[in-house]
C-alpha cells in the first residue's frame, strides 16, 4: 500500500471529546491495518478501561459485525426523501466520513461542539463532549426499497440491476403481527457503544447529517446485548432469565465466518443481477421480538426450562453439561423421552435442525414503555447476521415460528432486512475519504 | 405564540467588516489562542497567514472582557468578540486579507484595551470582498424593514375588515377573510413576537393560556367561528360568545393591531441584519413545531395558510440578504434557494393563496410526512445564515 495513511497530527484533528490522550489513542485506530482484515474482533489493549476502546473504522468487512458486541444499541432506518442519485451518494459519503471520525471519539467535525462562529449553530450537537469512543461501533446497510422502492418496481436510483437475490423479501411467518411502520426501510446505521449517550450521539449526528435526503423512518434503542460475539464474552441472559444464543458464531470461528456470515465471491456468480458488489458484506435480518413477560413469569420452572431446552441456572443443555457442552437430542430420560424436547427453542434453532445452518446473533434487550393493559412492551431485537437470509435465515425461522415451544410466549411486531456492503479498506487522516472509498462505494461508486 | 423570542433586540450586533467565514477553519497557524487576562493579552503567535482565522479567546481575569481585531490605525474593527465572562472561552472566527493590524483586549469592557500588533501575511489564499458589504447590509435592512410595515399595514386593514364581520355577524365572510389576513401575520411573526406583550395578547392558543389567565386575539375568535363538538372541547359544550363578548373581542383585536403597526412605524424602529436571518430560522422553527403539526389552527385548520405565510416571509428575509450572502457563501444560498424550490412545490400540491389551501386534517399522513420532511431539508442549512451574514 503506497498511499497508506502516515498518522495523523492531532493539531488538524480537531480535539479528541478526551483531549490529548485519548485522543492519540483513539486516532491510531483511523489507520486501516491489513492484518484487521480476518480478525478485526480481535480485541484492543486489553489494558484499556471499556470505556477507551477504540475498533478500527477501516477494514475489508464493516465494523459493528464480529466486534465483541458492546452493551448498548441504537438502531435507525431511514427514507431517502429524493430521488436524486448523486444526494444519496453525497449522503454515504458525508456518513462515511463522519462515522469514521464518531468511532474513533472525535466530534463529528473538526470544530466540535463548542468552538466556530458565535453566531453558528455548532457542527457537533455535543451530548457525547467528555465522554470517550466507548468502542462505538457504525453499520449501514441497504434495504431493498432503495434498489425497487417499496412497490418493488420503483428504480429511483438506477439500482434495480443490482439488487442481489439474497435481499428477496421475507415470507409472512406463522404469527408475525407486524407494524410497517417499524419495518425495513431504504438505509439502515447500526450504532454500538458501551456508553448509551454515544451510541445515541452516533444517530442524532447522522440524522442531522441526513436531513435533505433521508429522513428517520424508525428507530429502536436496545439497552443490553443478548448475545456473544467473541469467546472472550460471556453469554448474557434474555428477560425471561435464560442465557441464549449460545451456539453463535464467534468472531474467532474464522472458517465459520467465511461459511455462514460473509458474502464470498463465488455468491455473485449465483445470482440473476450483479451483486459482485455484496463480496466481503452480510446481510442484516432484524425482528422486533416482543416478550410477554407476564405469561412467561407465571410459568413453572420445570415448563420454562423445557420451553428452552436449558438449565436456568447454568444455561447448560438439558442433555447435561455446562453452558458451552454441546446439546445430546438423542439423550433420553428414565421414562424414554428425550432430555431435550422436540419442541424446544434449543432443538428446533440448532444447526443439526437446520442442514447445518448458523448465524452470527446481535440481539439486545429493549423496552419501549408499555401497552395499554399494563403490560411492560419489552423484549428482543433480534439481530442476525447472515450471508444469505434465504437459506441462513428464512427456514429457521420458519420452524421456529410453527412448532417452537417458545413462540407462545413472543410476538414479532417489526422486521428489517438489509444488505450491508463491506467495510472501506481505507480512510485517509482526519477521516477524509480516501481513494474514492466510502461505505456503499462498491454500489455507487 | 412563540416559544422562545429570537428577536431579542438587545442582542448587539457584531461589527464585523472582514471578509466572509468559511464554515471549517483550518490550515497552519491559523488557529490562534488568546489569554486575556486583568493585565496582559497573550497570543499564541504575532503573525498569521491570510485566509480565515480563529482566534480562541480565554478570560483568565476577573473582569468581564472583549477582544478585537483592529485595522492598522488601531481603531477601525475588523472583528471583535464581546461579552466573554471570566474563566469563558469564545471564538472569534474572521476572514482576514494581508495586512497589519493590531489586537485587542479590553478587560473591564472600558478604554482602549491592551494593545499589540498583529501581522497577516499572504497565503496566497482568496479573501472575500470587504467593501461594499457594509452598504449592501444596509439596503437589506432598509428594504426588510419596508417589507414588515408593508405586512403590518395590510394586517391591520384585514383585521379591521374581519372584526367588521364578525362583529356584525357575518361568519362566513368572517371564516373567509380569516386565514388569508393572517397570512401577514404570519409572514412576520418573529417581528411581531419580539414585542413579548402583544405577541400572547394577539395570538395565544388556548393551550398556551395559564390558568385564570384571560384569552384574547385571533385563536379565540377561531374556536368561536369553528364551534368545537363537546368531544373536542374537553367533554363539555362549547358555550358561543354573546354579541357583546363578540364586540369586545374583535375591539380587543383590531386595537392590539394598531400598537403593533404604531410599534412599527415609530421613527426609531429598525433591524439589524442578524434579527432578519435569525428571523427567517425563527419561521422556520415555527413551521417544524406549531404548523407543520397542526398544533397553530386546532379548530380552523388552516394551518396550511400559516405554513405557506412563514416560508414566505423566510424567503424574503433571504432575498433582502441575498447579496451578501452570495458573494460570503453561495453554496449556501445555492442550497437554500433548492431547499425553498422544494418546499414550495411540495406546498404547491396542497393549493395556493389564490384558490386556498387544503385544510390540515385533510392531509394524509404520508402528506404531513412529505412536508415535514421538505421543512427540515431547509431549516438546517437555514440555520447557517446568520454566521454568514455576520461574518461577512
Amino acid at each position: 500500500m503506497t498511499d497508506e495513511p502516515t498518522r495523523p497530527d492531532v493539531a488538524n484533528q480537531g480535539v479528541s471529546r478526551r483531549g490529548a490522550l485519548a485522543g492519540g489513542l483513539a486516532l491510531g485506530g483511523l489507520l486501516a491495518a491489513g492484518g484487521f482484515a480476518g480478525g478485526r474482533a480481535s480485541a484492543p489493549d486489553p489494558g484499556l478501561a471499556t470505556e477507551q476502546r477504540t475498533y478500527p473504522f477501516a477494514g475489508t468487512h464493516q465494523a459493528g459485525i464480529v466486534t465483541p458486541q458492546q452493551d448498548r444499541m441504537y438502531l435507525a432506518a431511514f427514507d431517502l426523501t429524493t430521488d436524486d442519485r448523486a444526494a444519496l451518494v453525497d449522503l454515504l459519503r458525508r456518513w462515511t466520513t463522519t462515522a469514521a471520525r464518531l468511532t474513533q471519539g472525535l466530534f463529528a467535525t473538526a470544530t466540535g461542539f463548542a468552538s466556530g462562529p458565535y453566531d453558528a449553530p455548532p457542527e457537533d450537537t455535543g451530548e457525547a463532549a467528555d465522554l470517550p469512543a466507548s468502542g462505538l461501533t457504525v453499520t449501514v446497510g441497504f434495504g431493498r426499497s432503495l434498489f425497487v422502492g417499496t412497490d418493488g418496481r420503483t428504480d429511483r436510483f438506477g439500482l434495480a440491476g443490482h439488487l442481489p437475490d439474497a435481499l428477496a423479501a421475507l415470507p409472512h411467518f406463522p404469527g408475525d403481527q407486524l407494524d410497517a411502520a417499524i419495518c425495513d426501510g431504504d438505509l439502515l446505521v447500526q450504532a454500538c457503544a458501551d456508553d448509551p449517550q454515544v451510541a445515541v450521539h452516533a444517530i442524532h449526528t447522522l440524522s442531522r447529517a441526513a436531513f435533505g435526503t433521508a429522513r428517520v423512518r424508525w428507530t429502536q434503542l436496545g439497552f443490553g446485548r443478548t448475545s456473544a460475539t467473541s469467546t472472550a464474552q460471556s453469554t448474557p441472559r434474555n428477560l425471561f432469565g435464560f442465557k441464549d444464543g449460545t451456539a453463535n458464531v464467534k468472531a474467532e470461528e474464522a472458517a465459520a465466518l467465511e461459511d455462514h456470515v460473509w458474502v464470498q465471491p463465488s455468491d455473485a456468480e449465483a445470482h440473476a443481477g450483479d451483486s459482485a458488489w455484496m463480496t466481503g458484506g452480510t446481510y442484516f435480518v432484524g425482528r422486533r421480538i416482543r416478550m410477554l413477560m407476564e405469561t412467561w413469569d407465571r410459568t413453572s420452572l420445570r415448563e420454562q426450562e423445557t420451553t428452552i431446552g436449558r438449565s436456568k441456572r447454568e444455561g447448560a443443555p438439558l442433555s447435561g453439561g455446562t453452558e458451552h457442552t454441546a446439546p445430546d437430542f438423542a439423550a433420553a430420560g428414565g421414562d424414554g423421552r428425550p432430555l431435550i424436547d422436540a419442541t424446544s427453542h434449543v432443538h428446533l434453532a440448532h444447526p443439526s435442525a437446520n442442514d447445518g445452518v448458523r448465524m452470527l446473533r446481535r440481539g439486545y434487550t429493549f423496552t419501549d414503555g408499555n401497552d395499554a393493559q399494563g403490560h411492560l412492551d419489552a423484549g428482543l431485537y433480534f439481530i442476525a447476521y447472515v450471508r444469505d437470509p434465504r437459506t441462513g435465515f428464512v427456514p429457521v425461522q420458519q420452524r421456529l415460528a410453527s412448532a417452537d415451544r417458545l413462540s407462545e410466549y413472543l410476538k414479532h411486531t417489526g422486521s428489517a432486512l438489509f444488505a450491508v456492503p463491506p467495510g472501506v479498506a481505507r480512510i485517509g487522516t482526519d477521516a477524509a475519504l480516501s481513494g474514492g472509498e466510502f461505505l456503499g462505494s462498491t454500489l455507487l461508486g | 405564540m412563540p416559544r422562545a423570542r429570537l428577536l431579542a433586540l438587545a442582542v448587539p450586533a457584531a461589527v464585523l467588516l472582514s471578509g466572509c467565514v468559511a464554515n471549517t477553519p483550518a490550515g497552519e497557524g491559523r488557529a490562534l489562542t488568546v489569554d486575556s487576562s486583568a493585565s496582559a493579552c497573550e497570543l499564541s503567535a504575532t503573525e498569521a497567514p491570510s485566509g480565515t482565522l480563529t482566534f480562541s479567546v480565554t478570560n483568565t481575569g476577573d473582569e468581564t472582557t472583549e477582544f478585537y481585531l483592529l485595522a492598522d490605525d488601531a481603531l477601525r474593527i475588523v472583528a471583535e468578540v464581546e461579552n466573554i465572562g471570566p474563566g469563558l472561552t469564545r471564538d472569534l472566527v474572521a476572514q482576514v486579507a494581508p495586512g497589519e493590524y493590531f489586537t485587542a483586549c479590553k478587560p473591564g469592557m472600558v478604554g482602549d484595551g491592551i494593545q499589540a500588533a498583529f501581522t497577516v501575511t499572504d497565503s496566497g489564499e482568496q479573501v472575500g470582498p470587504t467593501g461594499a458589504v457594509a452598504d449592501q447590509l444596509a439596503t437589506a435592512e432598509a428594504d426588510y424593514l419596508a417589507y414588515v410595515k408593508d405586512q403590518v399595514g395590510s394586517l391591520l386593514a384585514g383585521t379591521q375588515e374581519f372584526a367588521a364581520a364578525y362583529t356584525a355577524g357575518d361568519d362566513d365572510r368572517a371564516r373567509e377573510l380569516y386565514p388569508t389576513v393572517r397570512v401577514h401575520w404570519e409572514r412576520i411573526e418573529p417581528v411581531a413576537e419580539s414585542f413579548g406583550d402583544l405577541d400572547p395578547l394577539l395570538d395565544a392558543r388556548e393551550a398556551d393560556l395559564a390558568e385564570g389567565e384571560t384569552w384574547s386575539g385571533w385563536h379565540l375568535i377561531e374556536k368561536d367561528l369553528w364551534q368545537p363538538a363537546p368531544e373536542a372541547n374537553g367533554g363539555e359544550d362549547y358555550v358561543a360568545l354573546t354579541d357583546a363578548e363578540r364586540t369586545a373581542a374583535a375591539d380587543d383585536l383590531v386595537a392590539q393591531t394598531e400598537e403593533l403597526h404604531a410599534r412599527v412605524t415609530a421613527t426609531d424602529f429598525t433591524f439589524e441584519a442578524f434579527q432578519i436571518s435569525n428571523g427567517a430560522k425563527e419561521l422556520l422553527d415555527e413551521v417544524a413545531t406549531g404548523k407543520v403539526t397542526g398544533e397553530e389552527e386546532i379548530w380552523s385548520h388552516t394551518d396550511l395558510w400559516d405554513l405557506a405565510a412563514n416560508v414566505d416571509g423566510a424567503e424574503v428575509a433571504l432575498g433582502v440578504l441575498r447579496p451578501v450572502a452570495e458573494q460570503a457563501d453561495p453554496d449556501l444560498v445555492a442550497e437554500l434557494d433548492d431547499r425553498f424550490a422544494a418546499l414550495d412545490a411540495v406546498l404547491a400540491e396542497h393549493g395556493s393563496y389564490q384558490n386556498g389551501f387544503s385544510a390540515y386534517d385533510e392531509l394524509t399522513t404520508d402528506e404531513v410526512q412529505a412536508l415535514a420532511a421538505a421543512v427540515d431539508a431547509l431549516a438546517e442549512p437555514l440555520s447557517g445564515l446568520t454566521a454568514v451574514v455576520t461574518g461577512a
